[in-house]
């Protein structure tokens, strides 16, 4: 549970509580940027990060992003990942 | 090496491979007398398995499962507290999906939410928030639960909650610390361990200092590390050299993703919203001093302990593990996964006896998946 996944920031959407969009393997998710946020938060539109639990916790370059992604896919953690934000939204949901 | 080919860059592997192989026999590594290399953490128990690291590697080098996967040291009582939680009228118990199946005395959550409580999987703290914000008339727990990575997003939480002023969110904080359980490992005489792998996403967060004490005051060597095969490899080049030089230093192998100093924001929410318990328990290794967070009372609003009177709030509950369950003996490394009496037979994926068999990142679970399986199936 304590792996990132790449995600890659596409919008902001939430100025004052820091938050943004996030792209991560093809789904979107909104995720707190605080932790990168240094200066403007449109900065970090189009910037790569690693998400875990909702929070971009890092910023890392694509290529890094990339390589990351293809190990995670490959320990079964990529789609974990993506199992846990569909979970989260059916909790939302009332599921 | 059937296992190399599996690897994106199979030359650099063979390349590392070798050169530990060099060093390895450099320092007289043998399988009788192998040096003992503990990963502190469950993801990169998870890649040992998945590549067959622990096959691959010279003869001489041993990898100790450590206690780094916090669903795995999550102690039944603390199970049976969130079920006692979650069975209360009118609250909606959330949690991360890792947590859903580690069985309590007599059920796990996912047991209880088959029973009618009403406990959803979140994928973020900040799904629970949202929870809380749709429905006022509900209180909404989060069960926090994970090491220094999870640990600033449930702060990040509770700072938010606090800043709207949602009455009806709390945490039930478990949060757990890194470096402490290293300590205790290292100070206890029965365990034998010559170098650390380092946990990588942790120390995103915390940066590499805190592990200074390893090297400084028990003189063993430590390389932080990524996640991937090559990364696990460099990484134990690195300790094997160091301990070939004589020396002990914290070395950053993961340093694309780790900044020395670690990630202030996250740090100064953690200093602000949580501080150290005096003790915590840990399954398997029992109570370690300074090793979990509660709540600070600045906070006391989002506390779950202090809102329901449960947990550490209400004192030390005694909970005996299940029978049998030899999950302490295989995180301090006395026992493999394999020699445990219930691997296989009582405890298993599907129906798990042990934590270390729930999560993925659990040692059991790993050689079940990859392999260890084999070991227990009776002989034709």
């Amino acid at each position: 549970m304590c792996l990132g996944i790449p995600g890659q920031i596409v919008a902001i959407t939430d100025e004052t509580r820091q938050m943004a969009m996030a792209e991560v393997s093809g789904v979107r998710r909104e995720v707190n940027v605080a932790c990168v946020a240094e200066g403007a938060l449109e900065g970090l539109v189009g910037q790569w990060a690693l998400i875990h639990v909702g929070f971009a916790m890092s910023l890392i370059d694509e290529d890094e992003a990339e390589k990351t992604l293809i190990a995670l896919r490959d320990l079964g953690e990529a789609q974990e990942a993506l199992e846990q934000m569909a979970a989260g939204d059916a909790a939302l949901a009332g599921e | 090496m059937k296992f190399a080919s599996e690897f994106r860059d199979p030359k650099a592997a063979k390349v590392l491979l070798a050169e530990i192989a060099k060093v390895a026999d450099q320092i007289g590594a043998t399988k009788e007398k192998p040096v003992h290399i503990m990963e502190v953490c469950g993801g990169h128990t998870h890649s040992i398995f998945r590549y067959g690291l622990d096959k691959l590697v010279h003869e001489g080098i041993e990898f100790i499962h450590g206690p780094g996967c916090p669903v795995c040291v999550l102690p039944r009582a603390r199970v049976d507290e969130c079920i006692e939680i979650a069975e209360r009228l009118g609250v909606i118990f959330t949690t991360f999906g890792d947590a859903m199946r580690v069985p309590g005395t007599k059920k796990s959550l996912l047991q209880a939410k088959a029973d009618g409580a009403d406990i959803r999987m979140v994928y973020s703290p900040l799904d629970a928030l949202e929870l809380a914000r749709r429905n006022p008339e509900r209180e909404v727990v989060f069960f926090g639960l994970g090491f220094e990575t999870t640990t600033p997003s449930t702060a990040l939480a509770i700072q938010q909650a606090a800043r709207e002023g949602l009455g009806n969110f709390s945490v039930f904080c478990n949060h757990i610390t890194v470096p402490e359980p290293i300590k205790a490992l290292l100070d206890d005489p029965h365990m034998c361990l010559d170098g650390f792998i380092g946990p990588g996403h942790v120390s995103m967060v915390i940066g590499i200092h805190p592990y200074d004490f390893i090297a400084q005051d028990y003189g063993k060597p430590i390389a932080v590390a990524g996640f991937e095969p090559l990364d696990l490899l460099q990484s134990v080049l690195m300790v094997l050299r160091q301990i070939a030089e004589g020396r002990a230093e914290v070395e950053n192998q993961y340093a694309r993703v780790v900044p020395e100093h670690g990630n202030s924001v996250s740090l100064a929410a953690i200093d602000d919203v949580y501080e150290t318990r005096p003790s915590f328990e840990w399954r398997g290794l029992g109570e370690i001093d300074k090793s979990g967070l509660r709540i600070r009372a600045q906070y006391e609003a989002y506390d779950a302990e202090e809102k329901f009177g449960i947990g550490y709030a209400a004192g030390r509950r005694e909970v005996e593990e299940a029978e049998g369950c030899a999950c302490g003996q295989v995180m301090t490394g006395r026992m493999k996964p394999v020699e445990c009496p219930q691997f296989g037979r009582g405890c298993t994926p599907e129906m798990p006896l042990g934590a270390l068999m729930v999560s993925s990142e659990g040692a059991c679970a790993a050689y079940w998946q990859y392999g260890g399986a084999r070991a227990v199936e009776p002989a034709e």
